[in-house]
């Protein structure tokens, strides 16, 4: 299956060139339903790997890539649950975005997120498991989740571990400040900066370019550059839910669904 | 070096240009929340946009609670 649609995103193939269109309103919000679809594109990734050279990624939604987790369906589950019951239920949704994550990683595709606005949290987070990340001069990267009392979640800290040095990790989580384009460029970080409104064009001359290699070779190449950190992944899951136990995170969550505020990001 | 109200001037100047109102209806003690109605992903376009003008990083917390142009001309003023 080459084509797919979901509720909240959808794909298909262009010229050997495998395109993931994220459009959940308002920017993206990855909860129960875009995991779920997400999955069943993860799932199909295996199957259309052969007839592709590329993948990209990329959205529909005018504010940016992604703003992350759905933190407001995240506080309303968890309204509901015991302690004990939060905890397993984020486990089960960890374990289950780490497999996604793991398989776009692990594509033998060369994959690029081409992306805008706000690439945040966890979408930030999807962003690194892709092989390059083309960037919208307007577009914001961040790791707000110390706000919450929490740490990222979703692979952030180990795949920003292996793309730049340990001094940018701290500097974005540990003051949860965004950063623009322009300096993640200069970090390394993202690989190619666009016009306004550009990005997505220029993914697609850089997956024209990739498609003129071999494909065995590049994913060969892939494989020996771009090892998954598996156990620092684990790690970074059991982490996550040893501080979500915690009635600061409550707390925290609560704030920022009934925040007004213009930056909600920051404590 | 820029003065602070040299800085001011060209945030006004921008902010006319970005949302679309004339120079002249803008002053430095204006409440740009309050002015131009923005939320929080106008406040990182806005962010952003500043950023690439003057050629600095602005970390976000130092222009939280800035309402001010004259103020957030003083915050980038201080990295310039």
């Amino acid at each position: 299956m080459t084509d797919g649609q979901g509720k909240t995103l959808s794909w298909g193939m262009k010229d050997g060139v495998l395109e993931l269109v994220l459009h959940r309103p308002p920017c993206n919000e990855i909860g129960t339903a875009m995991l779920d679809d997400l999955e069943r594109f993860a799932a199909a990734l295996e199957s259309v790997a052969g007839s592709a050279s590329a993948l990209i990624i990329h959205s529909l939604q005018p504010a940016g890539f992604s703003a992350g987790a759905d933190l407001r369906e995240l506080y309303a589950a968890a309204m509901s649950r015991t302690a004990e019951e939060r905890v397993e239920g984020v486990h089960e949704f960890l374990e289950r975005i780490h497999w996604v994550m793991n398989k776009i990683d692990a594509s033998p595709l060369t994959t690029i997120a081409a992306v805008h606005g706000v690439v945040f949290g966890g979408g930030f987070e999807l962003a690194l498991a892709c092989d390059l990340i083309i960037a919208d001069k307007m577009a914001r990267f961040c790791f707000p989740e110390l706000r919450l009392g929490l740490i990222p979640g979703f692979g952030g800290i180990p795949r920003l571990r292996r793309d730049v040095g340990n001094a940018i990790v701290r500097d974005l989580l540990l003051t949860g400040r965004s950063m623009n384009a322009s300096r993640a460029l200069a970090l390394g970080l993202v690989n190619q900066m666009s016009a306004e409104g550009q990005a997505l064009q220029l993914a697609r001359s850089t997956a024209a370019q990739i498609g003129k290699f071999d494909r065995g070779a590049s994913a060969e190449a892939k494989r020996l550059l771009k090892p998954i950190p598996r156990d620092e992944l684990r790690m970074e899951i059991e982490v996550f839910c040893e501080l979500f136990a915690r009635p600061a995170v409550m707390e925290g969550l609560r704030k920022f669904v009934e925040s007004t505020d213009a930056q909600p990001y920051l404590p | 070096m820029k003065t602070l109200d040299e800085t001011t001037d060209e945030i006004l100047n921008l902010a006319a240009q970005h949302f679309k109102v004339p120079r002249a209806q803008l002053s430095p003690d204006d409440d740009f929340y309050k002015k131009f109605k923005i939320d929080s992903l106008q406040m990182l376009d806005l962010l952003t946009r500043l950023e690439n003008h003057f050629g600095v990083e602005l970390p976000d917390y130092e222009v939280q609670g800035v309402t001010e142009f004259r103020t957030l001309a003083s915050r980038i003023q201080s990295r310039l």
